[in-house]
């Protein structure tokens, strides 16, 4: 399925904080579908709240708003999230199975399982190279493992905004490279807004649409080329050196 | 011989504590469960311990029969520290602790009011041999609402406890099921507690989901393994309190508690 290039998820002047605690302040942002908007910063630079005020989870001033292909608000909007990590510990006895079947599926998952469902949920790990993993438990999957299981029960069914929260450290190269691979495969395949916090500025650099670049507030916005090459960058991530790489 | 295994069954108090078990144990092991999960254990502690504010609170309204008011308080109490807590405004101890701590301070101020506080001890230890027929009734009405609402909702509720943002994300009105599923542990705590006892109900509502955990190969063996273990220690716990003169909330709890080091050598071991 080809982007369509219409649905669009206009975020306006968004302010989240708790208490006296402005955590984030005024966020304005617009990301169509068919392309990757990337949002980097530094450490507590609120790129996780900015997320969660998306997805609702906080509560927040301002709006978020997802138009159709005609400019009005769509109706029953459907998020696929991939989080930066669980709520569970590694003795928890849920398998990749019952977190995917609890969550596309109200037939118990303490009752025998459904064939039907087991085949819907192995066909669809397989695209992310995880059929193997379906009955892991959770807490026993390695980091690039469980990004992979978090990315294929995001898009379970496909989503029209999918939300990716990059974990911080626990992946190895290798599992990074291919959760990026799976990403970019996705951005191509299917039709929805993908948002992504990043922490790897290469990867942001060579293949977002857009990059938001926040320190609280918005520090730049455009596209990569422009967010990379302006002074809150290099004030952001003085450390970065990107003048040798081509985008 | 049979009369050493089954003596004890010609006995009214003893086939009620029976049943009792036959209906109890099977909604601790439902709720111990996603209390595990959830790691709300000294959630449910926090719970036993308002009991005694509602007891205090029936007596000052001069109810003869406290446990509505019981019931009522722990839910009010349940909701009101499951806001605190998602509040993220102290952390989830320190809320526990306070709230814990309040309601036993007020139950005995409320308790010790008129001097009457020796009579309420049995709150402290419970007497699952005190069941009366009445009360049975009402255990074999909440056991079945229990199961519906776990067939209706354990999906979602095991969702919440993997992830609450994942669960939300995918429109799981994740507070309030979880408002739902507190009120519930609340409610069923509270039914309990004159039979198993502040002390140790915590105990009993965790650990054979604790041990099950242990062996456990996924969800669905979790909840099979805790049920099997929650009955078992209840039955065995009340015929060796029948047995050798002991009291049978600790007795069952005694059992629970060598299932789970039992499991948890097997697990090590593995």
């Amino acid at each position: 399925m080809a982007a369509c290039g219409l649905h669009c998820l206009k975020i306006k002047h968004i302010t989240v904080a708790i208490g006296d605690n402005v955590l984030i302040r005024d966020i304005n942002m617009h990301a169509h579908c068919g392309e990757l908007t990337a949002i980097i910063g530094c450490n507590g630079a609120g790129k996780s709240t900015l997320l969660k005020a998306i997805l609702g989870e906080l509560a927040h001033t301002g709006s978020v708003e997802f138009s159709g292909h005609d400019g009005a608000p769509a109706e029953g909007l459907r998020i696929g999230y991939v989080p930066q990590s669980l709520k569970v510990d590694g003795g928890s006895p849920s398998t990749v199975y019952d977190m995917m079947a609890s969550l596309v599926t109200k037939y118990p998952i303490f009752l025998p399982r459904r064939p039907k469902t087991v085949k819907y949920i192995k066909e669809h790990l397989n695209k992310f190279n995880a059929v193997g993993l379906l009955d892991k438990k959770l807490g026993q999957l390695s980091g690039g493992e469980l990004q992979r299981v978090l990315l294929a029960t995001a898009t379970l069914p496909k989503p029209d905004l999918l939300v990716l929260d990059e974990p911080v450290s626990g992946i190895d190269r290798a599992g990074m490279q291919l959760f990026y691979k799976l990403i970019v495969d996705l951005k191509s395949k299917l039709d929805m807004v993908i948002i992504l916090v990043s922490h790897d500025l290469e990867f942001v650099r060579n293949n977002a649409d857009h990059v938001l670049l926040i320190n609280r507030g918005v520090e730049a916005t455009g596209s990569a080329q422009k967010v990379f090459a302006s002074a809150a960058f290099r004030r952001e991530f003085p450390n970065a050196d990107f003048s040798h790489k081509r985008g | 011989m049979m009369d050493f295994f089954l003596g004890w069954w010609q006995y009214e108090f003893m086939r009620y504590a029976f049943f009792a078990i036959l209906l109890i144990m099977p909604l601790f092991a439902l709720l111990g469960t996603m209390v595990v999960n959830n790691g709300m254990a000294f959630f449910s502690d926090a719970l036993g311990h308002s009991s005694l504010t509602g007891v205090g609170v029936g007596i000052i309204l001069g109810m003869s029969n406290y446990k509505p008011a019981m019931v009522i308080f722990a839910v009010v109490f349940a909701l009101l520290m499951n806001k605190i807590r998602h509040s993220r405004l102290s952390s989830t101890d320190t809320v526990i602790g306070v709230f814990s701590s309040c309601g036993v301070a007020l139950g005995l101020i409320f308790m010790s009011y008129k001097g009457s506080f020796s009579r309420y001890q049995s709150l402290l230890i419970g007497d699952i041999l005190s069941v009366t027929r009445d009360e049975l009734v009402v255990l074999a009405v909440i056991l079945p609402v229990v199961a519906l609402l776990w067939v209706v909702c354990f999906n979602r509720f095991h969702s919440i406890s993997i992830s609450p943002e994942l669960a939300g994300s995918r429109g799981i009105p994740v507070r309030l099921l979880d408002n739902l599923f507190v009120a519930v542990v609340a409610v069923v705590v509270m039914l309990a507690i004159h039979w198993v006892g502040l002390l140790i109900i915590t105990a009993m509502l965790i650990l054979p989901a604790a041990a099950a955990r242990h062996v456990a190969k996924n969800t669905r063996s979790y909840l099979l393994t805790a049920l099997a273990f929650g009955l078992f220690s209840g039955f065995f716990g009340l015929w060796l309190s029948y047995s050798i003169s002991v009291a049978a909330g600790p007795a069952i709890v005694l059992i629970s508690a060598i299932l789970y080091f039992a499991t948890f050598i097997v697990r090590e071991k593995r």
